[in-house]
């Protein structure tokens, strides 16, 4: 997801219920599950909302199905704040860019348009929480600039 | 954390190295840049050489050049050449290991070594150079 070697001229802009499908298509070949209930609940709370944004890149030659825009990439995220004493911090809980279209700077070009969007929201830092294993991601949002933070993500199993 | 000397070495040379992929720098020159014993580098840039990040070039004005991939190399790449870190951990190695205090203990080191791998291992060196980057840029802003 680096920018990289390729270039393709894609828009970004808000996602919209018309692009639910195919980004339930794209997160389910990003992340080998499909989970269209989800993305149906993140698309009726995201778009009605401040502080919470779903922003797509689309190409701006290629068309998809029934002539809707093709959809390369999206990512979600949301201002939170007063969360243990967490100052108004801009969260990115998903990103997905089409396996076909990665190392084109697509998902550096979405991570830069939900920064600014969480600055114009108020936040004054950016952060996410990765599987320590997941190193495609932890690799992007490390190359972004990201660096381990002041918190630390505790969990534990419920019998 | 402390990573042994050797490592610390290979990871300096490495970085001053891949920061300019066209320059040669000998084992003194980098050396004298980071305050520490030519002769142990010199060691640990063979080490290097053999692990294919680093080339030497022999004669007048010979020295070392960066022939990696520094955004493939991770900084656990380098780590790997010189020692494992915390790689068994979780296994029992002292009898006390065994007992329920022990293993506790190893669990907790557990994830410590898995979170120091984890982020070892998603640094490339060329994002280690541009967060260098964007430090000195802020620190710049910061004093203007």
């Amino acid at each position: 997801m680096n920018s990289g070697k390729r270039s393709i001229q894609i828009s970004l802009r808000p996602a919209g219920f018309t692009d639910l499908q195919q980004i339930v298509n794209l997160d389910a070949k990003v992340s080998g599950m499909e989970k269209k209930e989800y993305w149906e609940d993140r698309f009726s709370r995201l778009t009605s909302r401040d502080g919470r944004h779903l922003i797509v890149a689309e190409s701006d030659c290629v068309t998809g199905i029934q002539g809707l825009a093709n959809i390369l990439g999206f990512i979600v995220g949301e201002v939170r704040a007063w969360e243990f004493g967490s100052h108004p911090c801009g969260w990115v809980f998903a990103i997905g860019v089409s396996p076909d279209h990665r190392v084109q700077g697509i998902g550096e070009k979405l991570f830069e348009a939900i920064c600014q969007a969480f600055k114009a929201d108020g936040a004054s830092s950016v952060r996410t929480m990765i599987a320590r294993q997941d190193q495609l991601n932890m690799s992007f949002f490390r190359a972004q600039g990201m660096m381990g933070g002041p918190f630390i993500e505790l969990e534990k199993p419920l019998d | 954390m402390r990573l042994q000397k050797a490592t610390h070495y290979g990871l300096y040379a490495v970085l001053e190295l891949a920061r300019d992929p066209s320059r040669q720098l000998s084992a003194m020159d980098i050396a004298d840049l980071y305050g520490i014993s030519s002769n142990h580098l010199s060691k640990v840039l063979r080490d290097l050489g053999r692990a294919g990040l680093v080339d030497s070039v022999r004669g007048a004005g010979g020295g070392y050049r960066f022939s990696g991939n520094s955004k493939r190399i991770t900084l656990m790449d380098v780590i790997n050449i010189f020692e494992d870190i915390g790689s068994d951990s979780s296994s029992a190695a002292d009898p006390g290991d065994e007992t329920d205090i022990g293993s506790a203990l190893l669990m907790v080191l557990g994830e410590i070594d898995e979170i120091s791998r984890a982020t070892f291992g998603s640094i490339t060196l060329d994002t280690l150079l541009k967060t260098m980057r964007w430090r000195q840029e802020r620190r710049e802003k910061a004093v203007e």
